[in-house]
């Protein structure tokens, strides 16, 4: 297990230099000069003013200096500046991440309960109305983008039916809406992971058996088909919670919820590039993080990854 | 069966090429998709669906009933009626109109996407399991890095660098999609290069851009293009939301996430600004992906009945 452990983490650490890397070059890939690019939409700025920030952001150095400025002051939570409101850009995320979080742990708990729900329904029925039913609405669920989803939600029962305020903020009530828009993609995915992975089951030897001992179907599916059927599940959910991290920019801009995503396209649109490499940084990272923590957790529920993985090493 | 059958064909009138006897496979390979994919309603579906929207979309200046730019302040957000089937927006411009104008953006946007993602993927995938060692790890490195930006957020990032703009959310979007290519063409490319068709030509003299383009690439297709057809829609729906958020097509482009952001605005008196454009995103994106998974059945060998 150690070994599985140890290997998982030093795959992890030049995986984040490479995203610094990337992140850092951001700046330095955009055409022309980046600082000029900074103040178009602002009308521009003096030549003394463009060498002023230059000197700010370090730019002014040489490229493997500003390098290792900007990883050492990463690694200790230092992100820069926002060009736009002076503010700390750790700060700002900080103040930021807790309602994205928030929103993808809503719409990740969400796409998981009825996921796995229309999954396991879909599959005990397999091949009959329900089930084509329930793939067609999953079918649905993975082509209908986010965005339109989440008018539709705040037309309905936000403007129609006033059942939900559609004004922003954090409380379970104004969450409810942009965790259904955000997750019902994720659950049509995982809806269709589980019908398959537990059709897979069902056909094995050792649910034949179960049956023959004469155990209940409910114990049979539960405790024998579905332990294994919802393996390769939490893969699907460590990538998906990392893919809510991402589709959160859509839906709060959608919801007007203030969080990362927010952040992030408003330092697009402004062209604030540090708060915008910090934002992209900080999600980047935390799905690294998230992807190796399912990786962890699936090594332990599965033993079969450890021995292969172990007998590959030797 | 039909295989067998082509190479007897072969082998009993003349001696065969390696050549001829892959390009004959390919054929038999294709009919027996092509017999899977007729036996497929939901694909049958999805392809009927598609074309129609490719027509329409070739079509527009003859199927739109107006000019998608023609302002009318006086018409400005009505509603659906018979002569403006889909209503007007805020500016009195004909959405029925907009949205047949918008599909070919839409289809031209997932289909660049995909070329760029494909064409820069696949290859760097088959030089990466073709030629292994470290020119693999080297490839193979920068495509997990790649992977390790989730969803939308890699296509931000170019943004950032590149700026907005709907040519520059093609780039984004097709970069973001290039090391899923790397993955799948390198995969198939290890399982490919140790046959022996690649031996025997490698034996008669080919070189290995010959072996890569002539022999592995053909083989390594089935999956890679089962990818393409879902690519093209994970693209439409990304670029929408791109132009969604402002950063893509700028007004007045006839762009169906761009409307479906103006659209939010009036969402409170004018619903079909925002509805009818998102019901075309989903309706082609349900479209490409019914038939990639009439695509994905036919090309399995597993699930052929």
């Amino acid at each position: 297990m150690w070994r599985y452990i140890i290997n998982r983490l030093t795959w992890v650490v030049p995986v984040l230099l490479a995203i610094s890397i990337l992140v850092f070059s951001m700046l330095h890939l955009v055409p022309g000069d980046p600082v000029r690019a900074m103040f178009v939409e602002s009308g521009g700025a003096t030549a003394e003013q463009l060498a002023q920030i230059r000197h700010l952001l370090g730019l002014d150095k040489p490229l493997h200096m500003q390098y290792l400025d900007y990883i050492s002051k990463a690694l200790r939570g230092n992100l820069g500046q926002s060009i736009i409101t002076q503010q700390s850009v750790s700060e700002l995320i900080r103040a930021n991440f807790p309602s994205t979080f928030q929103l993808a742990l809503a719409g990740m708990s969400l796409a998981v309960l009825l996921g796995t729900f229309l999954g396991i329904v879909a599959a005990l029925h397999h091949d009959s109305w329900f089930d084509n039913l329930i793939m067609l609405i999953a079918t649905l669920g993975v082509s209908m983008p986010s965005f339109w989803l989440g008018l539709l939600l705040i037309y309905v029962f936000g403007i129609k039916l006033r059942w939900v305020p559609i004004t922003s903020g954090t409380d379970l009530k104004r969450l409810a809406l942009p965790a259904v828009a955000l997750g019902f993609q994720a659950a049509a995915i995982i809806a269709r992971m589980v019908r398959s992975s537990l059709l897979e089951v069902l056909k094995e030897d050792y649910i034949r058996t179960a049956h023959a001992k004469g155990l209940s179907n409910s114990v049979v599916i539960l405790r024998h088909a579905l332990r294994n059927a919802l393996i390769p599940v939490v893969t699907v959910v460590g990538l998906q919670f990392g893919g809510l991290l991402g589709g959160a920019v859509i839906v709060e801009s959608v919801f007007a919820r203030r969080g990362i995503g927010q952040l992030l396209v408003g330092a697009l649109q402004a062209r604030d590039f540090p708060l915008a490499q910090g934002c992209v940084l900080f999600v980047a990272v935390t799905y690294v993080l998230v992807n190796l923590a399912v990786d962890l957790i699936y090594g332990f529920l599965d033993p079969r990854i450890q021995y292969h993985t172990e007998s590959t090493a030797l | 069966m039909e295989e067998g059958i082509a190479q007897q064909l072969v082998v009993g009138t003349r001696a065969a090429t390696a050549q001829e006897c892959i390009r004959l496979k390919q054929q038999s390979q294709l009919s027996i998709v092509l017999r899977q994919l007729r036996r497929n309603r939901g694909a049958i579906v999805g392809l009927s669906l598609l074309i129609l929207e490719v027509l329409i979309a070739i079509a527009a200046p003859l199927v739109a009933p107006y000019n998608p730019l023609e302002q009318s302040p006086l018409a400005a957000l009505k509603g659906p009626s018979t002569k403006h089937l889909f209503g007007t927006d805020d500016v009195g411009r004909d959405i029925l109109s907009r949205v047949i104008y918008g599909a070919r953006i839409s289809l031209r946007v997932g289909l660049i996407s995909v070329s760029i993602a494909a064409t820069i993927g696949t290859t760097l995938g088959i030089i990466a399991g073709f030629y292994g060692g470290r020119l693999d790890s080297v490839i193979m490195g920068l495509a997990n890095v790649l992977l390790a930006f989730p969803g939308i957020l890699l296509a931000l990032a170019i943004i950032a660098v590149l700026g907005p703009g709907l040519f520059n959310v093609m780039i984004a979007v097709g970069i973001g999609g290039i090391p899923t290519y790397i993955r799948v063409a390198r995969g198939s490319t290890l399982s490919i290069r140790n046959c022996d068709y690649v031996t025997g030509a490698r034996a008669v003299g080919c070189n290995n851009n010959r072996i890569m383009l002539r022999y592995i690439l053909p083989n390594a297709l089935p999956p890679l293009i089962v990818l393409m057809t879902v690519g093209v829609a994970g693209a439409i729906l990304t670029a929408s939301g791109l132009s969604f958020l402002g950063l893509g097509a700028q007004p007045p482009t006839p762009e169906w996430g761009a409307m479906l952001n103006a659209g939010r605005t009036y969402l409170r008196q004018a619903w079909w600004v925002a509805v009818f454009p998102g019901l075309a995103i989903t309706i082609t994106v349900l479209s490409i992906n019914m038939l990639g998974d009439g695509l994905r059945d036919a090309l399995d060998p597993k699930l052929r009945r």
